[in-house]
């Protein structure tokens, strides 16, 4: 891996997900799914081989009652900023996984995909999942699927795109605006569906923006920041037992 | 027909015998390809795989079957290579034919499986056409290709050797040519395979966010590198050698003499000597800085099945030990011994590419994540074993009909 790092815009997305807020009430799962036409199972009791893009975890403090305390986190892909490349990037054969440093997404070119498979080993969060079977869609359903998202085939890798083509519409739009595009700022849907507001999205780098603030509360915490992974999306909570379940170096 | 075809002086079972072993064999790879036109149909829902087990046996057999098949390149490094250097490394002239079979099956055969792996078969050309030149798949994916045509070129001029074939002027000339070539291609495929070899290292070790797996560098990152080329070159040859007593023991014969086996028990057991100490120190650096920098402590990779168990067969038994016995020339002396050793070390080799592959995705990351565990399906072993039954097949045939062993007639006289 170089250590000559990477060039990178004024712009890194990244998000900020307060667990003292979260509720799992899996509205945010389930609006990704709905967004990002992710593909379902009449059974989906193989948990190993459904999939999910933003995941929401049952954490235990691991105690008995009355020291009992749980909460939940939600886990979408985490946009790793490690220098260079993310885990998943630099492993891809084809190119099919990329960093836009432009804005910091991490994306996934599925007709370009082989389905090796090689980024799912890479990621230490889980957060690739594999067409293990055409994806089909109840009749009803076909026509409430969104036309901006593409539907995946069987045998490639999908993942969280932190809906980016949100992201473009909204650069196209402030094109129209008279806006600079690379100041535009969207929403995912999952942020947007939170009804406790546990979601924050925004830029990392623009020092007023809302996600930026809360990354340097001292709630703040990443997962497995030890790794140098340097995931965009932090997690806030009060609890130390939360920021140990969240890294080992805790 | 088929006795014209057998070379002179040599004496085979009778066709009937071989036809049924044929037969056997045929059965073998038909229900493996039977499986394999399975699983490029109905997807790879039909395995063990899943979104935790990206990885699992088709990977871990086509790592380890190419493990083995480094006595190709490496005995034909030592021969055609470093035998000018070092005279008595020229006995390996007995048994170099085989270890080119070999290699070639075990590369073509990992090729054939290598197909299944992937969720897109019909994209695979993606692999050079959108080649990323920072994966270490793309490195694979070029080196064993280019090998593999290397492997085709070196076993050409052994089949133009057939009695049959070898009447046929121009084929004998073309064949004569080639074999003139031979220390070229061999000298190519050893600077290929071994990239190929240290690229396979290199597809673990990089994992810089799977600390089971993450090595740092040395001269080059991660130093799985070297480590796989090293246990690669310690463990082919002698796997050669335990195929060329397999065929011994079946067909009752003596084909190489014994100080062949002698001579890659000394390379094998000095190789083996020294990528165990290396192995030891990776282990020991791994354990106490890599790991604790990332959380984690050595029992943290271990758990169930995947227990220390695996790390101690590797490392000792099937390392420091068989090291030792090849090494000491009294053990050395009993063929049970050697042979064994031999067994061990390729066990040893397997356990390695087992663990660097399929433990190193077992081993949860995430401090709230939980061991899983990984169960090949039938989908899975089938294409293997036959894979194997492939690579028997066609050492089968090569040993029938064609002069693989310089030496079989004058070890062999007739009664």
């Amino acid at each position: 891996m170089s250590g000559n790092g990477h060039s990178q815009s004024g712009v890194r997305f990244g998000m900020a997900i307060d667990l003292d807020r979260c509720t799992g009430c899996m509205a945010c799962s389930v609006a990704c799914q709905a967004e990002n036409n992710v593909s379902f199972r009449a059974d989906e009791s193989d948990k190993l081989r459904s999939i999910t893009w933003l995941e929401v975890y049952h954490l235990q403090n691991g105690k008995e009652y009355p020291d009992y305390q749980f909460t939940y986190l939600p886990r979408p892909c985490m946009h790793c900023d490690s220098p260079h490349h993310s885990p998943c990037t630099f492993v891809c054969p084809v190119n099919a996984t990329t960093r836009d440093e432009v804005s910091g997404i991490v994306n996934h070119i599925y007709p370009r995909c082989i389905g090796c498979r090689y980024c799912i080993v890479a990621c230490p969060y889980h957060a690739r999942d594999f067409n293990w079977w055409d994806p089909k869609w109840p009749k009803s359903m076909e026509s409430m699927l969104s036309p901006e998202v593409s539907t995946r085939m069987r045998g490639v890798v999908e993942k969280c795109t932190f809906c980016h083509h949100r992201l473009l519409k909204a650069r196209s739009k402030a094109y129209l605006d008279g806006i600079d595009p690379n100041e535009a700022t969207y929403a995912p849907a999952c942020a947007e569906a939170c009804p406790t507001k546990a979601i924050t999205f925004g830029n990392l780098l623009d020092p007023e923006s809302a996600v930026a603030k809360l990354s340097k509360d001292p709630r703040a915490f990443r997962i497995l920041a030890k790794l140098n992974t340097e995931p965009k999306v932090y997690y806030l909570s009060k609890h130390q037992w939360v920021h140990k379940l969240g890294d080992n170096s805790f | 027909m088929d006795k014209a075809l057998i070379p002179e002086g040599v004496k085979r079972c009778p066709l009937p015998a071989f036809a049924l072993w044929v037969l056997v064999l045929l059965g073998v790879i038909g229900w493996g390809v039977y499986a394999g036109i399975m699983v490029l149909l109905k997807a790879l829902n039909l395995t063990g795989l899943n979104d935790y087990f990206g990885f699992g046996l088709y990977i871990t057999v086509d790592l380890a079957i190419i493990a083995l098949g480094a006595g190709a390149f490496f005995s034909g490094f030592l021969y055609y290579g470093l035998s000018r250097f070092f005279p008595a490394l020229k006995e390996l002239h007995k048994i170099i034919n085989l270890a080119v079979i070999v290699g070639f099956v075990c590369y073509t055969g990992a090729l054939a499986v290598l197909l299944l792996e992937i969720g897109q078969p019909i994209r695979g050309w993606f692999g050079y056409w959108h080649a990323n030149v920072h994966s270490m798949l793309t490195e694979v994916i070029f080196c064993i290709t280019c090998y593999a045509i290397v492997l085709v070129i070196e076993y050409v001029p052994i089949v133009l050797e057939n009695r049959k074939l070898s009447e046929i002027k121009p084929l004998r000339l073309f064949g004569h040519n080639l074999h003139e070539l031979m220390a070229i291609f061999a000298l190519t495929g050893t600077f290929l395979s071994f990239f190929h070899q240290g690229s396979l290292g290199g597809v673990a070790g990089v994992l810089f966010a799977r600390p089971f797996a993450y090595r740092t560098g040395f001269f080059i990152w991660p130093w799985t590198f070297f480590l796989f080329i090293f246990s690669a070159i310690a463990s082919g040859p002698g796997f050669t050698a335990l195929i060329c007593r397999g065929i011994e023991k079946v067909t009752g014969k003596n084909l190489v003499d014994r100080s062949v086996y002698e001579l890659i028990a000394k390379i094998v057991g000095g190789l083996l000597l020294f990528y165990i100490t290396l192995k030891i120190a990776d282990t020991l650096y791994w354990a106490l800085v890599l790991a604790p920098e990332a959380g984690l402590k050595l029992t943290d990779f271990y758990w169930g099945p995947y227990g220390i168990w695996l790390l101690v067969t590797e490392i000792i038994i099937c390392g420091v030990i068989p090291a030792i016995l090849l090494l000491t020339p009294k053990t050395r002396q009993s063929n049970i011994i050697m042979f064994s050793m031999f067994f061990l070390n390729c066990v040893g080799v397997c356990i390695n590419r087992f663990a660097m592959t399929v433990q190193a995705i077992a081993a949860p990351v995430m401090p709230f994540d939980k061991w899983e565990i990984y169960v090949p399906t039938v989908y899975e072993w089938a294409p293997c074993i036959a894979m194997v039954a492939y690579c028997i097949l066609i050492i089968s045939l090569s040993y029938r009909y064609l002069p693989l062993f310089p030496r079989e007639r004058e070890l062999n006289p007739a009664p």
